[in-house]
């Protein structure tokens, strides 16, 4: 899994079925500090985030399939988790709530 | 998944048996910007699509799922059409994102 900021949000009328109704965002990896790093991805919204948010995404077949629940679905990157704060040594790189 | 440009077609008379009848097509991979990301790659098409559509794709073992016969040798797939994608306040559609 890894750390990734939601960048933008993607509409797709014409898919495989295993994306019908699911909500995919742009999301950039970023590193906890919140400098943009590696290749920017389109992931599967499960964890009800929204453009802005900083997220958990993982980005690996088996454990996609298991949280969409179909064994032969070709779906990889998956937003599992919005986060809340980052803490790295006793000092918070990151607080969703100073953005309100 | 990642969000890509078709760029061209590309037709191989002979392949692997499993691929008879799945279109390939040659495209490049975008940033949340609209801008090229990486290098072009060839990637089989489970939905159908042309050059200047703007596309998302799989990688990975999941490519090869969305074939006819899933235990073929792909390591990237079209998966959706996208009609618009918006990122940083700006859409990338298929003008904006200037077919080629």
């Amino acid at each position: 899994m890894f750390l990734g900021e939601v960048v933008g949000t993607v509409v797709s009328p014409v898919q495989i079925p295993i994306l019908d109704g699911q909500k995919l965002l742009l999301i950039r990896p970023i590193t906890p500090d919140g400098r943009p790093t590696g290749k920017t991805r389109i992931g599967i919204d499960r964890a009800q985030a929204g453009v802005g948010d900083r997220v958990l995404v993982l980005d690996e077949g088996n454990g996609a399939r298991q949280i969409l629940g179909d064994p032969k679905g070709a779906v990889k990157t998956v937003i599992v988790g919005v986060v809340d704060f980052i803490e790295r040594g006793g000092k918070l790189d990151y607080d969703s709530r100073e953005r309100e | 998944m990642y969000l890509a440009r078709v760029i061209g077609r590309v037709v191989a008379t002979h392949k692997y048996a499993g691929l008879g009848g799945v279109p390939l097509q040659w495209i490049q991979p975008l940033d949340e910007h609209g801008h090229d990301m990486g290098d072009a790659l060839v990637a089989c098409a489970a939905i159908s699509s042309g050059p200047g559509d703007l596309v998302h794709f799989v990688d990975g073992r999941e490519a090869a799922l969305v074939c006819p016969e899933t235990f073929v040798p792909v390591d990237a797939s079209i998966i959706g059409y996208v009609e618009e994608a918006y990122a940083n306040g700006k859409f990338i559609g298929r003008e904006a994102a200037g077919a080629r």
